[in-house]
């Protein structure tokens, strides 16, 4: 008799974790998305003025589209710098140890705050930071670079630097359970290394580039401070708009406005598990 | 004194119903003289030691934003009133939420006055006794009658004395004209202008246009609070003569779409190097020469001074024609509804702390102001009160609260003394009728 509910025992804590601290405040939120608000209250109702508002207006596409190319730039870049540096430490790092002690290398920089580190590109890039300053003394600029800070290229930098990581850890994961046989058969076969890497190594660690992608897109597309600092205050994005209206205790806008990211995060995500079997990928193959 | 000048005005009554009232007051001078104006900082000792026993175990929770709420304020009530002041500092967005949203985990809610207008209307307050404040009659007529040098104050934007009386204990709402009870009680104020670079700019600013000056183009900076940098735009929109507002501080949306899109056009020409929405990222894009001209606040131009680096804080007055004039700002103290019994109490013995003085000292010395400037005179010396609120040339070294010197000998404070500065307010901090509409074109600014 007790073995029947045994599973449903032990999952019941999960259950009623996830329950009360994701499904209840979701349910809040999308509950407050049809109120009304006006201006100093927010009155319960049930109406589609928020959604209207939103859907309607010019300001939602271009904060979508400014964010789709940040979070586009972004993925690129760190897929770039994730998917070699995954490839140098797991296939050319012949001591196991040793590579493992590089991956964890990679890590320290995240044992400072986000905050700081994206802070600290600051005083590089400004007018008389680093940068410029060596440029101007190698006589290669005659002023300084103004595009380098409070820029798109200050923005997708400081999320590069944030967030490859993300990309960098599911990769190494995938990468170390390829069969190393396959290189030997493939160098048999006749593959150049440029074909190995194309026919064996990529199609293998296709599902740690999706997951990767997943963290990468849904950082990056949530994200209000980054934009907020390294754009100098000069760009908005999607949840920074939400918070200017939570500022003014407009909640019911910035709800609506948060279950339509949801929604469009979740879509996105269902596009991306296709490629890959996530459950597969995080049990331990035999 | 020069009568013109004396920011404190109505004579201490001492026919005050309270006999108490003037009681403790003459002891709190006498107090304050015998500590004398050289150990400004170590205020009236003695008084507290009844209230010791008293209020012991109690903690009170004073929560607001950083400029307003600061800890070493908090620490010298605290060593002074016998019980704990807790400080907790949240930004301006972040603390009206925890008011609306977590009521009872403040005690002392920190408010501008259209946050107050927002916590009256969900009913968080409750009725402060003017009859309780023993400097009460010491406060500014700015905020208790709404006439200052001889001028109705401008009502443009949410003034603090549109919003500072209430009907009863019970806080019901808001009330036009003097009335017992208070919703909240101000504590510090300023007036923001611009801040610019002597050095670089070449020449005095005194006119809000010069923010949108294509002469400053690629190194002007805006505040990014929606309410209030959107006002500063029409501040800068009106003196280049684009259009006159019928109330800057409550605009039609066509006022809205007009300010909004000149500031795109501005920002599509690379006009804005960028916008600021912390006090610290306005001394770094000044200090660090990003920026020449900004929306600014007094400390912060004094925090720029600090680092060595000249900045002036613009002085903006209202000009004959009627332009110009700063934006004024005032935070004050509001009383949860849930306080009561000897927590009330503790509550009204650190609002008249506040008043003590020492208070009004140390925001002074940031480039603040305290309502109530004939006790924060008691704690400083006659120079830096000559200098920081009467607008006087420095008769010594003026220092910071951190001890760097920041203004020398002979030199005056930038918009001189706190009667011309709060006599050419143009504006309140506000939030407008249209503000959902508002915050949507910002963020299309944002955006562009």
């Amino acid at each position: 008799m007790l073995a029947r509910y045994k599973p449903y025992l032990q999952l019941a804590p999960l259950t009623a974790v996830l329950l009360l601290f994701v499904a209840a405040p979701l349910v809040l939120v999308v509950v407050v998305s049809f109120f009304r608000s006006d201006g100093f209250d927010t009155i319960p109702a049930f109406t589609f003025e928020n959604y209207h508002a939103i859907l309607s207006s010019g300001l939602t596409a271009s904060l979508y589209l400014k964010m789709i190319k940040y979070a586009a730039m972004t993925w690129a870049a760190s897929l770039v710098i994730g998917f070699f540096v995954a490839y140098f430490l797991v296939f050319h790092v012949r001591n196991r140890n040793l590579a493992i002690g590089l991956f964890l290398v990679c890590t320290v920089p995240f044992w400072t705050s986000n905050v700081i580190r994206m802070i600290s590109w600051m005083p590089v890039l400004a007018e008389q930071g680093v940068v410029n300053s060596a440029l101007l003394k190698l006589g290669l600029i005659r002023v300084p670079l103004r595009i380098l800070l409070f820029s798109d290229f200050s923005v997708v930098l400081a999320y590069v630097h944030l967030f490859t990581i993300f990309m960098i850890v599911p990769i190494f994961n995938s990468m170390s359970r390829i069969d190393r046989n396959l290189f030997e058969a493939a160098l048999d076969a006749g593959a150049s290394r440029l074909d190995t890497l194309r026919l064996v190594v990529l199609p293998l660690t296709k599902s740690g580039i999706v997951m990767g992608s997943i963290f990468v897109v849904t950082l990056v597309m949530g994200d209000f401070y980054v934009v907020k600092v390294m754009s100098g205050g000069g760009s908005a994005s999607v949840v920074s708009a939400m918070y200017d209206n939570v500022s003014t205790l407009l909640f019911p806008p910035a709800a609506a406005s948060a279950v339509i990211l949801l929604l469009i995060l979740t879509v996105l995500i269902a596009i991306l598990t296709r490629f890959v079997d996530v459950r597969q990928e995080l049990v331990q193959q035999p | 004194m020069n009568d013109e000048t004396e920011p404190s005005v109505a004579p201490p009554q001492e026919a005050d119903a309270a006999a108490l009232s003037s009681g403790r007051r003459r002891l709190l001078k006498a107090a304050a003289a015998t500590v004398g104006t050289a150990l400004a900082g170590v205020p009236i000792a003695g008084f507290p030691q009844i209230m010791k026993r008293d209020f012991q175990g109690i903690t009170l929770r004073h929560i607001g934003v950083s400029y307003a709420v600061q800890r070493e304020i908090g620490e010298q009530a605290s060593k002074d009133l016998g019980f704990k002041i807790e400080m907790q500092n949240l930004d301006t967005s972040a603390s009206i939420t925890r008011f609306v949203t977590q009521p009872s985990s403040v005690d002392i809610a920190d408010m501008e006055g259209w946050q107050v207008k927002v916590a009256m209307a969900r009913g968080l307050l409750q009725g402060i006794d003017s009859k309780k404040i023993l400097e009460f009659d010491g406060i500014l007529p700015i905020f208790t009658t709404g006439v200052y040098e001889g001028r109705k104050i401008s009502r443009q934007g949410i003034s603090p004395y549109e919003v500072m009386y209430t009907d009863g204990p019970e806080a019901k709402k808001i009330v036009e004209g003097q009335q017992q009870w208070l919703t909240f009680l101000p504590q510090v104020f300023n007036a923001d202008s611009l801040g610019y670079r002597p050095d670089k700019v070449g020449r005095e600013v005194s006119e809000w246009k010069d923010l949108i000056d294509p002469k400053f183009s690629g190194r002007a900076a805006i505040l990014d609070i929606p309410n209030i940098g959107i006002m500063d735009a029409a501040q800068a929109l009106e003196s280049r003569g684009d259009l006159v507002y019928g109330n800057k501080g409550n605009m039609t949306r066509k006022e809205i779409d007009t300010t909004i899109d000149a500031l795109i056009a501005l920002k599509k020409k690379g006009h804005f190097r960028a916008s600021w929405s912390t006090f610290e990222q306005s001394v770094e894009l000044m200090a660090s020469g990003e920026v020449f001209i900004q929306s600014m606040w007094s400390p912060a131009v004094t925090a720029v001074l600090e680092k060595g680096i000249p900045c002036v804080y613009a002085p903006v007055g209202i000009k004959p024609n009627g332009k110009e004039g700063y934006r004024g700002w005032c935070n004050g103290m509001s009383l949860m509804k849930h306080l009561s019994g000897k927590k009330l109490e503790a509550a009204y013995e650190y609002l008249n702390w506040y008043y003590s003085g020492w208070q009004g000292a140390y925001v002074a010395r940031h480039g603040y102001y305290s309502p109530v400037p004939r006790t924060a005179k008691l704690q400083m010396t006659s120079a830096e009160f000559e200098y920081w609120y009467m607008g006087k040339p420095a008769a010594e070294i003026i220092k910071s609260d951190h001890g760097q010197p920041i203004g020398a000998v002979g030199s005056v404070r930038d918009g001189g003394s706190l009667a011309q500065r709060f006599s050419n307010i143009a504006c309140w901090n506000t939030v407008m009728d249209e503000n959902q509409y508002m915050v949507q074109r910002w963020n299309e600014f944002k955006a562009a």
